[in-house]
């Protein structure tokens, strides 16, 4: 059997698998894919974790549908019968067809890439002048995540700045997180909530959502900080906007007699004190 | 090769994989059951009692004689262990006292300055020339310490010695006769687990930011919650 036919063959098993398991893995395995749909970042984070999913699908394929094929067509049942080849030097069809190809795969996975991370930042940590504002982000709910060495706390200017020690947010709304540290660097994860930004001190990190439907998220720390690292996670909530006004005025009256010795509002807050001071 | 030679070279890859996965079981296995001695909370008949002390540094036969640290004492302020691993009976409102030897550092987040997660919301704060009051807040930077639980919402500052207090301590044991502040809170635990705490005051003298060393270290400044 001629090499011409061996290629052809293993090509046509190749189509034949990425035309069976392809849709397989967008239509049946995409929308089981993390982080879920509970926010639209999250949503469309699942979408691009589909598209790369279905990208590296025919590459995967390629290599086990050649490797199972080789070990079939090129077993030898007397292996004191081979002899070594003799040497390839160079295949300038292959050689072609494999930088087309990557090349092509990585164009287009950067520019994918990036027309997502202009569409809304994706979720992710933008610094303080975000480029990539969602529609709404002009009126969007603040609210400033400040973590500290093991936890994190959240602070609402538009409610009299207010800190408290759990996160809730209300339904359809678009929010607006300003991250930052008051000592080393964390990361803010709201998993579900399809949310990652560094905590850094003395920077505003600024990342966008816009919730959904009623949920619960955890939070954790994404950036090893320390000690008690592993233990620097929460749980919040989506809650239906009704029920977000009351939680909000509940806080407010609750941690206010802390609100009155907090620092005014500020976009970061210089770590003091700095160092032991007794 | 032979089948003789084949033969011991198996053996012997087969020894030597057993080896490394005993040694890797003890490995796994010591860490998982390794945990700091500990010491249980009094139990009296209106309820589990914890009393513990916070010093501005160690015994001075301690591994660390100049790290800041928590130790467990009693109502009297005597028989000190130094271990910060508690064991507290599950379901049940303890009271917890703690005696605050050393002096203000300051919070770096006023928010915690707050208590939370006491039963009724407020601490009793008492002491060396103060009078005892029913509080929620401290000012943040007259905070010596934190005794924080955060998997339970808990956090209680803990106001610190005043720079001018006469007959101030050093190092531990101290005794109720030396300046100090006197926090005590009920707390309601949880089912049965292992919890941590952990101090929120950057109290830790001649570390980066004051959050090194003792800071990070169980034995000191942290620890667990044993409920059984």
């Amino acid at each position: 059997m001629s090499e011409v036919n061996h290629w052809r063959r293993v090509v046509l098993w190749w189509l034949l698998a990425s035309a069976v398991m392809t849709p397989i893995v967008v239509f049946v395995l995409g929308p089981g894919l993390p982080p879920g749909n509970g926010t639209v970042e999250s949503s469309g984070q699942v979408v691009d974790n589909t598209v790369l999913l279905a990208v590296s699908t025919p590459v995967a394929l390629a290599v086990i549908v050649y490797f199972v094929y080789a070990i079939v067509a090129f077993r030898e049942p007397k292996p004191e019968t081979v002899v070594d080849g003799p040497p390839i030097r160079g295949h300038a069809q292959i050689q072609m067809w494999w930088l087309i190809v990557t090349t092509g795969i990585v164009l287009f996975l950067a520019g994918y890439g990036t027309v997502r991370l202009l569409a809304d930042g994706s979720g992710g940590g933008q610094g303080p002048n975000p480029i990539a504002a969602p529609a709404g982000a002009s009126h969007a709910l603040q609210v400033q995540v400040i973590a500290q060495q093991w936890k994190f706390t959240y602070r609402w200017p538009g409610y009299g700045g207010v800190e408290t020690p759990t996160l809730e947010l209300p339904t359809n709304e678009t929010v607006q997180f300003n991250v930052t540290s008051l000592d080393v660097i964390h990361s803010f994860w709201a998993y579900q909530l399809g949310v990652k930004a560094d905590a850094n001190p003395g920077i505003n990190n600024i990342a966008y959502v816009t919730t959904k439907g009623p949920l619960t998220f955890n939070v954790r720390c994404a950036e090893l900080c320390g000690v008690w690292h592993g233990y620097m996670f929460d749980t919040g909530r989506v809650v239906p906007k009704s029920e977000w006004a009351r939680w909000i005025v509940r806080q407010r009256i609750l941690y206010a007699p802390a609100t009155k010795l907090l620092a005014p509002y500020a976009k970061q807050y210089f770590p003091m004190p700095t160092r032991r001071g007794g | 090769m032979d089948q003789g030679s084949s033969a011991k070279k198996l053996i012997g890859i087969g020894l030597g994989a057993a080896i490394v996965c005993v040694l890797l079981g003890l490995y796994i296995g010591l860490y998982l059951t390794n945990v700091p001695g500990a010491a249980s909370a009094t139990t009296t008949p209106t309820g589990a009692r914890l009393y513990l002390a916070a010093v501005p540094a160690a015994a001075l036969d301690d591994p660390h004689p100049t790290w800041v640290s928590y130790y467990k004492t009693s109502a009297t302020a005597t028989n000190w262990q130094h271990v910060t691993t508690y064991d507290l009976p599950a379901h049940s409102l303890v009271r917890i006292t703690i005696y605050t030897y050393d002096s203000q550092t300051g919070l770096r987040n006023p928010f915690i300055s707050q208590v939370t997660g006491a039963v009724g919301g407020t601490f009793t704060l008492g002491g060396t020339g103060l009078k005892t009051k029913v509080l929620k807040t401290i000012y943040p930077i007259t905070a010596s310490h934190v005794f924080a639980i955060p998997q339970w919402g808990v956090s209680v500052p803990l106001l610190g010695v005043s720079g001018n207090a006469k007959n101030q301590c050093a190092n531990a044991p101290c005794s109720l006769s030396q300046a100090h502040t006197t926090t005590t809170f009920t707390i309601r635990t949880p089912g049965p687990g292992l919890y941590r705490w952990q101090c929120f005051v950057p109290c830790a003298a001649g570390f980066i930011q004051g959050f090194g060393g003792p800071m990070q270290t169980v034995g000191y400044m942290d620890g667990y919650i044993k409920i059984a």
